[in-house]
């Protein structure tokens, strides 16, 4: 497996983390109540703490220092899925998507916890424990709030149905799927996407919520290649427009 | 000073968790390995929570109570090899913890299901485990919030972990 190959996976796992961090810490002063806008800081911190632990993986295989490769980059040269960059919206809209990623990370956390190259398990093995409880504070809410009356049910509804493409393009398969798998760094996006599909089912069907036959949704791939929405090049100013102002200061 | 592991561990008895400043590092289970080469000491730590911000003041204190009892010769690690656990805390810790009226973390063995470990966390204040949790999430990564039924007391908790 090339140096290449293993950096393309960790690139985008650390992408994903810094920019939903991003956008999860959007909550912060105005969540729907306390304890929730403390939730989402709270998950915000986490996530992009957690993207520090893969840029650091990143330096170590040659890349630049955290700071700049978090601060420096233009929207086209980042490798998040689309999914993380799209705005908050409302509530409902930040919840599904809590749910429906957060979920995938701790699949691929626990698959990567196996993984051969023991600095990237010894990541996984950490951040697995963590993401649990972002996992089981998507579950408690999806299912209060879908069960609670018609609007919390039919918002978080229609978010998840236009969640669910965008959802999808997390698994995006890399350029370098076969070589990974093969090397056995984790068995690749495929199998997270299914046993994926199976976890958000279960609690799915608890909450309430339909899923719509997977034949008939298209996900919405390119994040992972630079293809990004007209959201993530705003995001990535706004984002670094401190650190901007004096990239060489000392923090 | 003739350096052993254990003197080494009493200096770091002195390092205190810059957010929950009656507990040490020691207590908290965060020094997982001290190594002693000639005259090189080598501390090893592993963070709580891998966004913890405490986690790089907390190495330079370790580096700073070296320096000020003459060990100059010295390696902090901060790593990932051990994965810290709350089950790491000790007892002395959970004792200063609740004193601080914060609710030490259960014994969690590594089997966290769901959020029924911390549903009815025991209030510092008055032992009750008819208490409310009202976030798993609290004002850091490691505490969650909770509210007394019986005593009417707000109170945070150390998340098992």
């Amino acid at each position: 497996m090339t140096e290449e190959a293993l950096k393309d996976l960790l690139y985008k796992i650390a992408d994903d983390l810094l920019i939903l961090g991003h956008r999860n810490s959007e909550w912060t002063g105005v969540g729907p109540l306390l304890e929730e806008d403390i939730a989402f800081s709270s998950m915000a911190q986490d996530k992009v703490g957690q993207s520090l632990a893969f840029y650091n993986l990143l330096h170590e295989l040659g890349e630049q220092d955290p700071d700049t490769v978090a601060f420096t980059r233009n929207a086209n040269q980042f490798h998040n899925s689309q999914f993380v960059e799209l705005p908050i919206g409302e509530y409902d809209f930040s919840l599904i998507r809590h749910f429906l990623y957060d979920h995938a990370d701790y699949i691929r956390f626990s698959m990567l916890a196996d993984c051969p190259i023991e600095e990237i398990a010894q990541v996984a093995r950490k951040l697995k424990g963590e993401i649990k409880y972002h996992v089981m504070h998507a579950n408690t809410w999806i299912k209060q709030l879908a069960t609670a009356n018609e609007e919390a049910h039919d918002r978080l509804q229609k978010s998840l149905d236009e969640a669910l493409p965008y959802a999808l393009g997390v698994f995006e398969p890399s350029k370098f799927e076969k070589e990974i798998i093969e090397a056995g760094v984790y068995p690749g996006e495929q199998a997270i996407e299914e046993q994926w599909k199976e976890n958000i089912a279960i609690v799915l069907e608890q909450a309430g919520l339909n899923l719509p036959d997977w034949n008939t949704i298209k996900p919405v791939y390119g994040g992972r290649y630079g293809e990004h929405t007209e959201h993530l090049q705003p995001l990535v100013e706004e984002m670094s427009e401190v650190f901007r102002v004096d990239p060489s200061a000392d923090w | 000073m003739t350096l052993t592991e254990d003197k080494i561990l009493e200096l770091l008895k002195e390092v205190k968790d810059p957010e929950i400043p009656v507990i040490s590092l020691v207590d908290l289970g965060v020094i997982t390995g001290i190594e002693i080469n000639k005259d090189h000491v080598t501390v090893n730590m592993t963070p709580t929570f891998i966004g913890c911000p405490a986690m790089d003041y907390m190495k330079q204190d370790v580096v700073d109570v070296l320096t000020k009892n003459g060990i100059d010769n010295h390696t902090v690690n901060l790593n990932l090899k051990t994965t810290w656990s709350s089950d790491l805390i000790s007892d002395e810790g959970k004792r200063a913890l609740k004193k601080f009226g914060l609710a030490p973390p259960p014994v969690h063995n590594n089997v966290i299901e769901d959020l029924d470990i911390i549903e009815h966390a025991e209030c510092p204040n008055c032992d009750s485990t008819n208490t409310t949790l009202k976030s798993p999430f609290g004002p850091t990564l490691c505490r969650s919030l909770h509210h007394c039924n019986n005593c009417g007391e707000a109170f945070e908790s150390f998340k098992p972990i």
